[in-house]
């Protein structure tokens, strides 16, 4: 098993190397550079500057100095926010992109898989139509449509909640959007595990455990629903990025002081640095994370991690 | 195209059979071509031009005048004739773009299914690693590289990130195709393999990926919009849903009505599309049922 986990996370390694060169081509070969809205500079100044970041160099130096430095965990400086190098500036994002990620997944699994398992129990009543046509509507509702809606209901009309803000992360502030950002997966999540524990639940396994006799709390917990669990668990790793592109959105709209603004700005202000270094951050994350549901579907259904 | 034009009327007659027997996708597509319907002659149906600022009335509600059925924003543009007039645009985009992604993946996943072998890995491959990125990343910073407003660049960095799962879903086909009899006797009859791919495999790829397209448009429409909505789609004074439901959150405190007049339009869009492709799916694919 431990000999799986590593020769998978050595496998890894590739792909981030192909991410990060494909990334700094893309961002290199665009037109414009990092100092061009500065009217101001003079020639020399902007040498001396480019000079300063290295930017003079041929870009096969650069590369290969950028990833000498990123095997050293440096992530390089800002060219932008001067006093600030890309390594403190993704710290300073992370604690609050990553509460708001967890939180709502956390809120997602915890509402999305009980309405999918009470939708399929109760198929064709009215909680099953109801959990339908919510999930329906959770999927067709993107995330800064929600967010504004939310924000115009309970901020602006009731008053119940602050508009935007994060104020260390308390409760108040968290709710709004981590309920933004959970709604769409926790609809997905419902719609999943409906279909597939309406599957599991005509199989022949289960009616043979009906007809031993075993009662039926114990048929959906020991029978049906595990094998009904499985391509929810793997929906999990599209989950991830979801809602890590997803908090991109969210933070935008509650102006939270994540990581997501320094990629949308830092592509426009080609900070390379800083983009590189969060598509890194998100690379790096995406890749563990999904890995970690690979891990979890192979924990659930041991015929895979051989296969 | 023979093989084609024998198999599919009867598969597409049972699924439509299908299709208007469920309850919610008729509906669905009742609401998409009402809403297309609206997109391509609301705007004329009033004398305002989307651009066109009315200096007289800034920032009315809905209702609250005769000239301007779903009030104006706060420079007096007309709301009803930005918001069809955002919707077409969305159309547009969205149905572009699928279409980019689509041909752009039945190449790629057609190629790489019938040469199969090393080609096959290494092409595939390739599919996985951009599958490994937040993809939604690659288009923000394509869209925020390139010169702002550009309908093209829209529409490459859409195409450029939707086709990934066409791919797939192509080559998977192919995969099967290609030990179908048909394909192995116009082999053995000495046809290249480009003709077989292009007159035998293409034209019997097409069920599942028209399916496929159904719900990529809603998925591109949610793509244009969120670029839109970050300024990085549509550009003014132009409007495509994404960059309305953005102005009208700047402003919903004092004038809600420019959010929820686009907001309610792009919900209602996406809505019938999904549950159009989710019908779709169901009738073309009788297992599910």
């Amino acid at each position: 098993m431990l000999s799986y986990i590593l020769r998978r996370l050595a496998g890894l390694l590739p792909t981030l190397i192909i991410i990060v060169t494909v990334s700094f081509l893309i961002l290199r070969l665009a037109p414009g550079g990092p100092f061009d809205q500065e009217q101001t500079l003079s020639p020399a100044v902007r040498a001396n500057l480019e000079r300063l970041y290295g930017l003079d160099r041929p870009l096969a130096v650069q590369y290969l100095g950028y990833l000498r430095a990123l095997a050293h965990g440096d992530f390089g400086p800002s060219l932008r926010s001067r006093d600030f190098s890309v390594g403190e500036l993704i710290r300073q994002g992370v604690p609050v992109s990553a509460t708001l990620g967890l939180s709502a997944l956390a809120l997602a699994l915890l509402c999305g898989i009980p309405a999918g398992i009470g939708a399929a129990l109760w198929r064709g009543r009215a909680a099953d139509w109801l959990v339908s046509a919510s999930s329906a509507l959770g999927l067709a509702l993107p995330s800064f449509v929600v967010g504004p809606l939310l924000v115009l209901i309970f901020a602006l009309t009731l008053h119940w909640l602050p508009a935007g803000g994060w104020e260390g992360g308390s409760l108040r502030y968290l709710l709004l959007p981590a309920v933004t950002l959970a709604l769409p997966v926790a609809a997905a999540l419902a719609r999943l595990t409906r279909a597939s524990l309406l599957e599991s639940l005509r199989a022949p396994y289960v009616r043979s455990a009906r007809a031993r006799g075993l009662g039926s709390a114990r048929v959906l917990l020991r029978h049906a629903l595990p094998p009904a669990l499985l391509p929810v668990v793997s929906y999990l790793g599209p989950a991830v990025a979801f809602v890590i592109t997803g908090s991109l959105v969210v933070e935008t709209v509650f102006g939270l002081p994540g990581t997501g603004r320094y990629l949308v700005q830092g592509a426009i202000d080609r900070d390379y640095p800083l983009v590189m270094g969060m598509i890194v951050v998100y690379a790096v994350l995406t890749l563990l994370l999904n890995f970690l549901a690979d891990l979890a579907y192979g924990w659930l259904d041991p015929g895979v991690r051989h296969g | 195209m023979a093989e084609a034009a024998v198999a599919i009327p009867g598969l597409w007659r049972a699924a439509g059979r299908r299709l208007r027997a469920q309850r919610a996708a008729p509906l669905a597509a009742l609401g998409l071509a009402v809403l297309v319907g609206l997109a391509l002659l609301g705007p004329a149906l009033s004398p305002h031009r989307y651009d066109g600022l009315d200096w007289q009335h800034l920032a009315q509600p809905p209702g609250s005048l005769a000239a301007h059925w779903l009030g104006t924003d706060r420079l007096g543009r007309d709301l009803y004739v930005r918001a069809l007039h955002g919707l077409r645009l969305s159309l547009l985009v969205s149905a572009l773009a699928s279409a980019v992604s689509l041909v752009i993946g039945i190449a790629y996943g057609a190629i790489a299914g019938f040469a199969g072998g090393r080609t096959d890995g290494l092409m595939m491959r390739g599919v996985d690693v951009l599958y490994s990125l937040p993809y939604l990343f690659i288009v923000i910073i394509l869209t925020s590289l390139m010169p702002r407003g550009s309908l093209a660049v829209l529409l490459l960095a859409l195409g450029a990130v939707g086709w990934l799962t066409s791919a797939r879903i192509v080559r998977g086909q192919t995969l099967a195709l290609k030990r179908r009899e048909f394909i192995e006797a116009a082999r053995a009859l000495g046809v290249r393999p480009l003709t077989i791919l292009v007159r035998h495999v293409i034209p019997n790829l097409l069920g599942p990926v028209i399916v496929y397209a159904t719900l990529t448009v809603p998925q591109m429409i949610l793509f244009e919009s969120f670029l839109s909505f970050l300024g990085l789609g549509v550009q003014e004074p132009r409007a495509s849903l994404g960059s309305l439901v953005a102005l009208g959150a700047q402003e919903m405190s004092s004038a809600p009505w420019m959010l929820l007049v686009p907001a309610t339009l792009l919900v209602l869009l996406l809505l019938c599309l999904n549950v159009l492709g989710d019908g779709l799916r169901d009738a073309l694919d009788p297992r599910e049922c």
